[in-house]
């Protein structure tokens, strides 16, 4: 069943890939669509029914070289199952949304074929998921990692006649390689310490990797802290922290099932799951821990106030993506590792559903996606509209302050900021009144994000009606709503009560000494109703600006133009990488070629040749090919040589 | 079948006597013949080297299928394969009709160019089967008349000047590394590897002009064979012949000299340096691994601006030969099979590529990058088949690139971090350069007039590129099919060069 699980997208992908020739385009869509949602329903059983046990489940030999020794399988427990539940449910409805949102898509030509295309590369994506979050070794998870990163470019390339979508691609392609590059090194890392690349191997010895240490560059530094910090540079790039974060917005040129899919609720993800999977290490690497929750907040913080002011409705909720990925990092780095699977959890069904109604709404508009051109749209788009609002409840954190009855990001998020808090640490508390601020700023984005599209007037062109989305489209919607609405109260004692870390059980690892969980259902009740309050304040202030005095915005922009700026052009980041990082590297490779290989490189080799043997010049400028004859001379004199000495040896 | 390494050796010339004696006419008829005779006599040559394949046994380090006679006064003809060497054996074998076949819209003087690969073929089979000295560099250095050949009367406008870059570098490596070899013969009174290799070159310093030349002897020798095998791999700075061969060669004659003939220069550091100089590749070990970074970021960065598309694979080879290097003299287990299964992996990608370059070129008679864009639209078989290799290149793990440069670079993290992080960094720039040349080439709309009817692959196109394919994601999904049969062997030789007198001494010191 669990080898089913894994395999069945990657034979949809395949079967839909390079079948849809024999049996048709629709009938290979609906195979590859059906066996992820026998995947999903079956990912759901393993799920409720898990009894907490590990399982190993060896498929194939992968690497063997020496003590370097990994093989293909499956390793379930808890963690991988709520992964398995994530992928597959999301991954599931994107694919049936996908029948309609791709149904006669204006940007292919009559009679191009693009779908089973489509459905391949997103069956591809669910299988390279898969196999990164049922991996036993670190080299099937790299296999993962990178398997996804490949399919997230192959989606965001999907319109390829589009130059924007190909710069997307590999930047994205480009960036998550940069973190590839730390995570490579921390798995040689790990393997020069522990003389293994398999899980529990390394995981045993975790407590030894911090009392040692390695040389790493000029440094000697503590083994435990190195690994960590190289395997939490991947984590970064995959989940688009703080500095690895630019390929994120720009990926948005993809299909929109692909941002919910790939770039909302799954892949990003990965970089939290491989936090937790690895807690086991990072759990005995506290600066690495404090690295990893000053990222996650500073990213957290920083996303929130690029969304404020973005005008394209998928940006605002790619760099809602970007701060809410931070608020998990926060979670794992203070080491409530149970509370970041949490809002991963929940995170997943309220983002993927903000996602696909905006693509609802994209869909409804014909491919218009700046919000300066919607508004009032409630009436003609009733579905969307209700799905968005449960999305955006979920989002900013609605709830009773104080209880457990809430929306399912009012507990998932209040978790996080309540152990935050509980850490008592200084990055801890740094990253407390960060995320409080924003959760302000994502309650006001979220809301302006509604208020722009479904209330106040209709702004775009004439003649645009807006049409309701088909049932393929709406019926996932409902489906991550009432996740969205139920997911944070049902689950609540599994992933934030008091024996958290027992339903997870092995997967999870917290050091003696770490109650991170328990202290934080003991924090002051103004902690707890800070987050509530901060949304509150965002949805005031939204509602101000944008329903109440429409006209704030713009005074405010033209009084504070840099400021402005400055968060309109996401804090100038792309443009010092191309100053820092691009151009200069062109001007090397340029120079390098031209003027090393060219002029010195070459010049000093036709120096040579021009001097020393000048004969050889000039017989090779005139003979055809006579530098052949001149090759074959020298060597049967070089053979001649060492035959007479052979022979004369020999003969002696 | 105790002759089975001389019947896969020697097929290919026999058939090119054949041709060159009795085929005679210039009809389409009469090219035909050639095509096939050549196209049979390979994969006739391929079935006999899998006979080799079946009989080997991995777990044996020792050389098998040894064949012994003499020949001239005091010399030797003896073959054998090792763990080590029958996996190359089996690589030329392989991509010798798929490389056949892609030439097979060749029509200028098509017998002497079927006739110069089938020799082309016999040499290289000899290089990896050699077991006595002079029969190695009589192979080694023969090899390369065919080669010259095809860049210089089938290859593009400035073939002379290729061919002629191309025997300068090489002239200067032969001759040292003959200097080396009759050295190596006095000093071990054999020509024989298999005894070379449990022969000890001494080691202690020597002083030479006031110079005091740490490893004495071995470091001397060593040199000497660097200096022939770092050209062919190629190894910076002495790349520059290999762009412009690539160049200037057709694409057939690109497919052999990126696949086959670079590996033997990492097959010579393998069977002569590393195991036969132990101290003194210990001694130099971060002198090449150093080369090696460099190659890989140098290359790398000059990938990214060229104008040409078999340029830029050129370079890209370079950048990939460096992780090779820097596996052997790692010099442990990881390291070794690393580098040997880089060099595999990279005759079938490399191959790939020059392919696809071929198949656009033979359309549209260029191989400008400028002059392509939205190739997808009119050619979807050949952007998939491009860009599985594409990637493949980049060193997309389930593909064969993929495992070659992680077991080199978990090898080299062992022997020094610096090594293995500016080693790593080539993995962000091969995306960089690979996927770039893509985006130019196969995506975007399609716009150019000229290229308003270019057509897809067809049957026989896809037919050469079906077998790399599947090689390449076979290696990358299964890769004991390789490291099963090297793992023996490799784990000997990296055990053999530990244990050598003079190591011990080094390995403890440290």
């Amino acid at each position: 069943m669990e080898k089913f699980i894994l395999l069945a997208p990657l034979a949809g992908a395949v079967f839909c890939g390079f079948g849809y020739r024999l049996v048709g385009e629709r009938a290979a869509l609906i195979v590859a669509t059906a066996l992820v949602f026998l995947s999903a329903a079956l990912s759901w059983a393993i799920f409720l029914t898990f009894d907490g046990e590990a399982q190993r489940f060896p498929i194939l030999r992968f690497i063997d070289s020496g003590s370097l020794a990994a093989g293909w399988s499956i390793l379930l427990d808890r963690l991988t199952a709520v992964m398995l539940v994530v992928v597959t449910t999301v991954s599931a409805l994107v694919h049936l949304y996908s029948f309609g949102y791709m149904h006669a898509d204006p940007r292919w030509r009559e009679g191009e074929i693009y779908k089973p295309r489509f459905f391949a590369y997103l069956s591809f994506f669910t299988f390279a998921m898969l196999a990164l979050v049922t991996a036993d070794n670190l080299v099937q998870l790299f296999f993962g990692w990178e398997g996804v990163g490949v399919a997230s470019y192959l989606l965001i390339g999907f319109y390829y006649r589009k130059p924007e979508a190909n710069s997307a691609a590999i930047k994205a392609f480009i960036v998550n390689r940069i973190g590839d590059f730390g995570l490579a090194l921390g798995v040689f890392a790990l393997f020069f310490l522990t003389d293994s690349i398999q899980y529990d191997v390394i995981f045993a010895s975790a407590r030894e990797l911090a009392d040692t240490r390695i040389g790493f560059l000029w440094a000697e530094v503590n083994a435990a802290e190195l690994t960590a910090v190289l395997l939490f540079v991947g984590a970064m790039g995959k989940s688009a922290q703080l500095f690895l974060h630019t390929w994120l917005p720009d990926a948005m040129e993809g299909p929109t099932p692909v941002s919910a899919l790939i770039h909302a609720a799954t892949m990003v993800t990965a970089g939290v799951f491989l936090v937790c999977r690895m807690s086991p290490l990072f759990e005995y690497a506290p600066f690495a821990l404090s690295a990893v929750a000053a990222v996650g907040a500073a990213t957290a913080f920083f996303a929130a106030t690029v969304g404020l002011v973005q005008n394209d409705i998928k940006r605002v909720v790619a760099y809602s993506t970007c701060s809410q990925l931070g608020y998990m990092f926060v979670a794992a780095g203070v080491g409530a590792y149970p509370v970041a699977m949490f809002h991963l959890f929940t995170h997943a069904f309220f983002k993927a559903l903000l996602f696909l109604g905006a693509g609802s709404v994209i869909h409804a508009m014909h491919h218009e996606q700046d919000m300066r051109h919607y508004g009032g749209l409630r009436r003609s788009i009733p579905w969307t509209f209700w799905g968005m609002m449960i999305g955006t409840l979920a989002i900013t954190g609605v709830g009773v302050p104080l209880t457990h009855f809430g929306f399912a990001g009012f507990l998932s998020k209040d978790a996080i900021i309540e152990s935050s808090f509980a850490a008592g640490t200084g990055v801890g508390e740094f990253a407390f009144w960060l995320l409080v601020a924003s959760a302000l700023m994502t309650s006001f984005y979220s809301w302006r994000l509604m208020f722009l599209t479904f209330f106040g007037e209709y702004r775009g062109r004439e003649g645009v009606a807006a049409h309701e989305s088909p049932w393929t489209m709406l019926a996932p919607l409902a489906v991550l709503a009432v996740g969205s609405v139920f997911a944070g109260m049902v689950w609540y004692e599994e992933f934030f009560g008091y024996r958290a870390l027992e339903y997870f059980g092995a997967s999870l690892h917290a050091a003696p000494g770490n109650e991170v969980i328990g202290d934080a259902h003991h924090v002051a009740s103004w902690v707890k109703a800070s987050p509530f309050a901060a949304m509150a304040a965002g949805f005031a202030l939204a509602w101000l600006f944008y329903i109440r005095s429409p006209a704030i915005p713009g005074k405010l922009a033209a009084t504070h133009r840099p400021l402005y700026l400055f968060l309109y052009n996401k804090w100038y980041f792309d443009e010092a990488y191309e100053i820092v990082f691009v151009r200069p590297a062109k001007c090397l490779g340029r120079l390098l070629w031209k003027k090393g290989d060219g002029a010195i490189i070459d010049g000093a080799l036709n120096g040579i040749a021009m001097g020393a043997v000048p004969f050889l010049t000039r017989l090779a400028g005139r003979a055809q090919s006579g530098t052949v004859y001149q090759y074959a001379f020298v060597m049967v004199l070089g053979l001649a040589l060492i035959l007479a000495a052979i022979s004369v040896a020999g003969g002696g | 079948m105790e002759n089975l390494l001389s019947i896969v050796v020697f097929t290919p010339l026999i058939a090119a006597l054949i041709m060159a004696a009795f085929l005679r006419g210039e009809d389409k008829a009469a090219e035909l013949n050639v095509k096939r005779l050549a196209f049979v006599a390979s994969m006739a040559t391929f079935a006999a080297s899998l006979f080799i394949l079946a009989g080997f046994d991995p777990d044996d380090t020792g050389f098998q299928f040894v064949e012994e006679h003499s020949w001239l006064p005091g010399l030797k003809y003896k073959m054998g394969v090792d763990g080590i060497s029958v996996l190359f054996v089996l690589l030329t074998t392989f991509l010798m009709p798929v490389t056949m076949l892609a030439c097979w819209n060749v029509t200028h003087r098509i017998k002497e160019f079927m006739i110069a690969f089938l020799v082309l073929e016999t040499f290289m089979v000899g290089v990896f089967c050699a077991l006595d000295l002079v029969l190695f560099y009589l192979f080694f250095e023969a090899g390369l008349i065919p080669m010259f050949l095809i860049i210089g009367i089938w290859g593009g406008k400035e073939r002379i000047y290729a061919s002629f870059k191309f025997f300068l570098y090489t002239l200067l490596g032969s001759i040292l590394m003959l200097v080396a070899m009759i050295y190596l013969w006095l000093d071990a009174g054999t020509t024989d590897i298999a005894e070379l290799l449990n022969h000890t070159v001494r080691h202690d310093d020597i002083a030479f002009w006031g110079w005091r030349i740490a490893g004495g002897v071995q470091t001397m020798l060593w040199l000497a064979f660097f200096a022939s095998f770092a050209v062919k791999l190629p190894m910076w700075p002495v790349h520059t012949w290999l762009p412009d061969a690539h160049v200037q060669a057709p694409t057939g004659g690109s497919v052999i000299l990126a696949a086959i003939l670079l590996k033997m220069g990492g097959y010579g550091f393998l069977r002569f340096s590393l195991p036969m100089f132990p101290v003194a590749s210990d001694i130099l070990a971060p002198f090449v691994m150093w080369l090696s970074v460099v190659a890989i970021i140098y290359t790398s960065l000059v990938a990214m601006m060229q104008e040409d598309m078999k340029k830029l694979i050129a370079y890209s080879s370079v950048a990939h030969m460096g992780f090779v290097t820097i596996g052997i003299f790692a010099a442990n287990r990881q390291g070794v099979d690393g580098a040997i299964f880089q060099m595999l992996s990279h005759g079938f990608i490399s191959g790939a590529l020059f392919l696809c370059v071929g198949v656009i070129y033979d359309r549209m008679k260029s191989r400008r990058i400028d002059d392509y864009g939205g190739l997808v639209v009119r050619m979807p078989a050949y952007a998939l088949v491009f860009m599985i290799f594409t990637l493949a290149n980049v060193g997309l793990p389930g593909t064969s690139g993929f495992v070659g440069e992680f077991l080199t670079l978990a090898g080299a993290f062992q022997k020094s971090t610096w090594i293995a992080f500016f080693a790593a960094t080539g993995v962000v720039l091969s995306a960089a350069y690979a996927l770039w040349l893509f985006r130019r080439v196969v995506f975007g709309d399609l716009v150019k007039e000229a290229l308003g009817a270019i057509g897809d692959m067809e049957r026989r196109e896809k037919w050469v590129f079906a077998p790399l394919v599947a090689m390449v994601i076979a290696l990358g999904v299964y890769p004991s099919l390789v490291t099963d049969i090297i793992g023996p062997s490799v784990q000997q030789l990296v055990e053999h060069v530990a244990e050598s007198p003079g190591m011990t001494a080094r390995l403890s010191g440290k």
